[in-house]
């Protein structure tokens, strides 16, 4: 961590301070000192989008406690009353809402960055575990928050997955039980999904972040071109040590995320002002019905960013009488990320290097992803069905079909990976970074 | 200076330390662990239910709370009785509920006392959604005979609660513990008396 190193501050009060805590080395160590590679894109904006969203949820989360009622009695109703008679309350519930579905929207394009540019390649698999860590962090929050309106879609989706511990064999009614602190989704559920929403898993969530940064600075940022400028020439305008290829992360990259931010509140703002229910994919329009324990609603759907992972629960046909493969299906999908560093055998980082079938199958995946999430909003009947010639399928929906085949490529992008990310055809790696649209003007090592 | 640092005996004492020291704190973690099991005062609301049937006419199904569960209670028509016999068994997956809860005195098949009533919690055995009635026959395509469908995840049901092959739910509907009485129903009793 940071070293003792002269003050960088004239003011004696900061002086005073920086004698008996590092500021100036903190600083120095994070901000202007830590050298990030000079050929940033586009998908490097959302790292710090959501920094800046986890900050909006904690600062709007914590003024929604102080009128929210964790009581199956009163939690709807807070919820109402927060949205009509505090003041404001509509706006600060509004962006914790649009905030959840932003988390997962600037989430998702982070972790596509990852894919694409091999940010989780050697030396850099720590940070990748800890985002990993972060993402399931933040599914769990999600699910948690989601039960806390107490509407329909908030009982009906929390029953869903509790339900799934209790599909594991053995331990799993008790699991279920212990889980709800009832023999059924109800008070207790709420009361103890409020304690780990707004308390447990925003701690855990908090040094996951703080981990994930540390790891992420002591290795050095991945860029565009998969290139490590570590190993590349030294000596750029601020020092002659650092890499030739780095800038200093303040100014030049603050100044480069203020832009995003200003571009991405815009787009939220529009949201909150605009369309803060987006058509019943960021507030599902059955939610705005009170809990009832006796009837499930017509259509039951996850939110939007649960939908692919609900859509593999769903494909998966119950085996040995037990429910149980398709649970371990959903699981694994989400857990197969942590993986990656260790399937992917490619001797390139970046996707601008790789070959036909690595991007052929990163195509495949994504589009996989995209289709699984789209079923999964939908009923399984949304396709038709198959005719009476197809009575040997143990399911008429098409839909399930595509759902099945979407899935099987899902996994085999993973699991298939060792083999064709190691035959593919690579290209060759420039020596150092470039801007993309002028790979052959890298200028020489040593210019 | 002082002697040489005896090394196997450091290691001695810090394992005497910290192997009792593990243990007391992973005691420490079970009273917080018990705390989530359900309150004493959730374990007592477990009472039995009971319903007035004396004006439930064929056809109709009311629901009942009973332990936080939806219970249906419902009274088939002849038809509804008869379209369990003309399901060939194949499209069941369970069609004589071997593997699925019930009590021992209900018939396998009606899953019901008397083949009328047909008393079966509304709680999917896939992820414990409720599912919704499509009683009218061709409801969900031509061949359907009339049952309950899971909005959830697409699992069908016939009107004894058979989960249809295909479905994601494993079982058929659970069928509790019921006694009837004349025009009254109770839920979570057996009919000689005992309590569930």
């Amino acid at each position: 961590m940071a070293s003792k190193q002269p003050s960088m501050f004239t003011n004696p009060v900061m002086r005073w301070v920086d004698e008996r805590f590092p500021v100036t080395g903190l600083m120095k160590e994070h901000l202007t000192e830590y050298y990030a590679p000079k050929n940033f894109n586009f998908w490097y904006y959302f790292g710090s989008l959501a920094m800046l969203v986890l900050v909006l949820q904690i600062v709007t989360g914590i003024f929604l406690t102080m009128n929210y009622k964790p009581d199956a009695n009163y939690a709807f109703g807070s919820v109402e009353y927060i949205m009509r008679d505090v003041d404001y309350g509509w706006l600060i519930r509004y962006m914790h809402s649009t905030g959840a579905s932003m988390f997962f929207v600037v989430v998702y394009l982070h972790m596509c960055r990852g894919l694409m540019y091999g940010s989780y390649r050697k030396p850099r698999e720590l940070i990748w575990i800890f985002g990993c860590l972060i993402y399931l962090c933040l599914m769990a929050e999600a699910f948690f928050g989601y039960l806390l309106p107490w509407g329909q879609m908030s009982f009906w989706g929390a029953q869903v997955i509790v339900n799934l511990f209790a599909a594991v064999p053995f331990i799993g009614p008790d699991l279920a039980v212990w889980i709800r602190g009832d023999y059924a989704v109800g008070d207790a559920t709420l009361n103890r999904f409020f304690a780990f929403h707004v308390i447990a898993l925003p701690l855990v969530l908090l040094g996951l972040v703080a981990a994930h940064i540390i790891a992420l600075h002591e290795v050095g940022s991945n860029n565009p071109d998969g290139v490590e400028i570590k190993q590349g020439p030294k000596g750029n305008r601020w020092s002659k040590d650092a890499p030739a290829d780095g800038i200093p992360f303040h100014p030049y990259y603050t100044v480069k995320d203020i832009v995003g931010v200003v571009v991405f509140l815009m787009i939220f703002s529009a949201i909150v002002f605009f369309a803060p229910e987006m058509g019943g994919y960021f507030l599902e329009y059955n939610n705005f019905v009170p809990a009832d324990p006796l009837k499930t609603p017509d259509h039951i759907a996850p939110v939007w960013y649960f939908t692919p992972f609900y859509s593999i629960l769903r494909a998966v046909p119950p085996m040995f009488g037990s429910q149980f493969p398709g649970v371990i299906a959903m699981g694994l999908s989400t857990l197969i990320f942590f993986a990656l560093p260790w399937l992917d055998r490619s001797t390139v980082r970046s996707i601008r290097y790789r070959g036909t079938q690595w991007k052929t199958w990163f195509t495949i995946f994504i589009a996989c992803f995209l289709i699984l999430g789209y079923l999964g909003v939908k009923p399984t009947t949304v396709w038709g069905q198959f005719g009476e010639w197809a009575s040997f399928l143990d399911t008429k929906d098409r839909a399930t079909w595509v759902a099945r085949l979407c899935t099987v490529l899902y996994f085999a992008f993973f699991f298939l990976m060792p083999w064709y990310s190691a035959a593919d055809k690579t290209k060759p790696v420039p020596s150092r970074v470039t801007y993309g649209d002028d790979v052959k003007a890298v200028p020489a090592a040593g210019e | 200076m002082s002697e040489p640092v005896n090394q196997s005996r450091r290691r001695a004492a810090i394992a005497t330390a910290a192997v009792p020291g593990a243990m007391l704190g992973a005691a420490a973690v079970a009273p917080f662990v018990t705390s989530m099991t359900p309150s004493e005062r959730a374990k007592a609301a477990g009472a039995p239910v009971e319903v007035d049937i004396s004006n439930l006419k064929p056809g109709e199904k009311v629901n009942v709370e009973w332990r936080g569960k939806v219970v249906w209670v419902m009274k088939r028509t002849p038809e509804q009785i008869a379209s369990l016999s003309q399901i060939p068994a194949s499209q069941l997956a369970d069609p004589m509920s071997a593997g699925s809860k019930q009590p021992a005195y209900v018939d396998p098949k009606t899953r019901s006392i008397s083949p009328e009533l047909v008393v079966m919690e509304g709680v999917c055995t896939h992820l414990g959604c409720s599912p919704v009635s499509r009683l009218t026959p061709g409801e969900l395509g031509n061949d359907w005979l009339g049952g309950f469908y899971c909005p959830c995840h697409g699992s069908k049901f016939d009107v004894a609660g058979r989960v249809y092959t295909g479905s994601p739910a494993p079982t058929n509907l659970p069928v509790p513990d019921h006694k009837i009485d004349g025009t009254k129903l109770v839920i979570g009793i057996t009919p000689d008396g005992k309590e569930a």
